[in-house]
């Protein structure tokens, strides 16, 4: 294990996370996670790492690091102008930074969460299986939470070959202007009135700036779901759920894991990247998805990250 | 012992691509909550099979889709529903000290028609199932609570309920294990911690255990 980042400033919420801890749902921890799985992943192969290996999730705006030794490293996600001592630095692509160099970012572009991967994967506190930060527990990651000035970031030993300019095609990044997550309508679906069906699939609904790594509210006409309360079950990231007040919550990694509000939508695995890519006050529509329509999004998505493993 | 036929039907919904919500009813019922854990159980041993966490009277289910489709699923799992047994062996036994002297007792016992000897009484008196735990780390819904102690949730609920509450609403009860907000009425406290953060699995109490409570003075 090597240090490998001096942070500077952290960012406005910066937080290590890998692939969870789905195995602790059974104790209500939430699964947590990155939120983009995608970016996450194509960081970390970029790199060279494996898929798991924990990552850095820079959340609406990048940190200043400080590199404490030469690293291989990818950035992925929302694009956050990444600056190498105030040069452009490229996204999506692996590159090499020297001991000393500032990787800082000039400003959101587009998305809103931001993934640096480092070759060898970032090493931290695990908890539960998992090295993510879970903030309501307060374990995992950096001492159970977000990156402070004057931590120091460290990684494990990489294991095979470093190759810098390994890179992600242009024409396969995704586009996080498109605000349009494909979902598939949920056990709940034919408890909405009429009118709530079509105003659930024909609206444009606002993430609304009570939104976080548990879940997003979403703004727009209401909707009803009547009928007697239901018994709790196990919920699962992308479930659109409708509370009393007819605001419906989107659920993302560190969702509840358990809950009886009416499921009347789930978005598509491969729309969760997307959802992550969404900041409070963006606008996003839901487009009612037929399942084989949603798996083969979701191996076409596959395919994309298989390209980037040599 | 022959497997326990059963006609039990298992509507299966997709919730999404990758998971299937298995509702075995929708009734509180310690009955359909040893099927749905018995089901989980099972499932969980199938390659295709994720993760598999009951609900009350549910499962949801998490798969992978390149090895079955939704389906084969559906019908695999009102198989495993039809043939496996419920749990012969009861769960593990909490007996849990509680200090009646919770902010809502008074005015439960009021709304009851009950003195807040009876209510105490009442609470105590039987063995609770743990029906699921979740929610938040650590909480589990527990019951079913006797009819006499039946009350709907407070209509506004409370932005922080302290860590230790012990609480009632409709057919359940259960203890808030971290500060949290909630809608249950609180009638007493209890100092056992049930989220455990650095014991591995961090909850008390697991779906299937039994707990009763007994009441303690300070």
């Amino acid at each position: 294990m090597t240090e490998v980042f001096r942070v500077i400033r952290p960012g406005l919420l910066t937080t290590i996370q890998d692939i969870g801890r789905p195995q602790a749902v059974a104790s209500g921890v939430p699964p947590g996670g990155a939120m983009d799985r995608f970016a996450h992943t194509a960081a970390n192969l970029i790199v060279g790492n494996d898929r798991g290996a924990a990552t850095l999730e820079c959340t609406l705006s990048g940190p200043h690091l400080v590199a404490e030794g030469p690293r291989l490293v990818a950035i992925a996600g929302a694009d956050f102008q990444p600056l190498v001592n105030g040069a452009a630095a490229p996204m999506w692509t692996g590159f090499f930074l020297s001991a000393g160099d500032q990787l800082t970012f000039g400003g959101r572009r587009a998305g809103a969460r931001a993934y640096i991967a480092v070759a060898g994967g970032i090493v931290a506190d695990r908890w539960l299986g998992s090295m993510s930060t879970n903030l309501m527990c307060a374990r995992g990651g950096m001492n159970g939470r977000a990156l402070l000035a004057g931590d120091v970031v460290s990684a494990g030993e990489p294991s095979g070959p470093l190759v810098a300019g390994r890179s992600l095609a242009d024409g396969l990044q995704p586009r996080y202007a498109d605000r349009i997550l494909h979902a598939i309508p949920g056990p709940h679906f034919t408890r909405l009135h009429v009118e709530s069906r079509e105003a659930l699939l024909g609206s444009t609904f606002t993430v609304s700036h009570d939104s976080n790594r548990m879940g997003y509210r979403l703004e727009g006409p209401p909707l009803e779901a009547p009928g007697d309360e239901l018994l709790s079950f196990g919920l699962v990231a992308g479930v659109v759920q409708v509370p009393a007040g007819g605001q419906p919550i989107l659920l993302m990694a560190d969702h509840q894991t358990a809950g009886g509000y009416p499921m009347v939508l789930t978005v598509a695995s491969a729309s969760i990247p997307v959802a992550a890519q969404l900041a409070p006050g963006d606008e996003v529509r839901f487009a009612e998805t037929p399942i084989d329509e949603a798996l083969r999004m979701r191996a076409a998505q596959r395919d994309v990250l298989d390209l980037l493993i040599s | 012992m022959p497997p326990q036929r059963s006609t039990l039907r298992v509507r299966v919904h997709p919730l999404g691509d990758t998971a299937v919500l298995a509702e075995l009813g929708t009734k509180l019922d310690t009955a359909l909550n040893t099927r749905a854990i018995a089901l989980a159980a099972a499932l969980k041993k199938r390659r295709d099979v994720r993760q598999a966490v009951a609900g009350h009277a549910s499962v949801t289910v998490h798969f992978d889709p390149d090895q079955i489709t939704h389906q084969a699923l559906a019908a695999a799992i009102n198989r495993l529903a039809t043939k496996r047994p419920p749990l012969d062996e009861p769960g593990r036994l909490h007996r849990i000290p509680v200090v009646y002297d919770g902010p809502d007792l008074y005015a439960v016992a009021l709304q009851l028609g009950l003195s807040t000897h009876q209510v105490i009484e009442l609470h105590g008196r039987p063995i609770y199932r743990v029906f699921l735990v979740g929610f938040v780390p650590g909480w589990a819904y527990l019951g079913p609570l006797p009819d006499e102690l039946a009350l709907p949730r407070r209509p506004v609920p409370r932005t922080q309920v302290p860590a230790g509450s012990v609480a009632i609403a409709g057919h359940q009860t259960g203890i808030y294990p971290l500060v949290s907000p909630g809608g249950w009425h609180l009638i007493g406290r209890t100092s056992v911690k049930l989220f455990l953060p650095d014991s591995d699995p961090p909850s008390l109490f697991r779906a299937g255990d039994r707990v009763k409570f007994f009441s303690v003075g300070e």
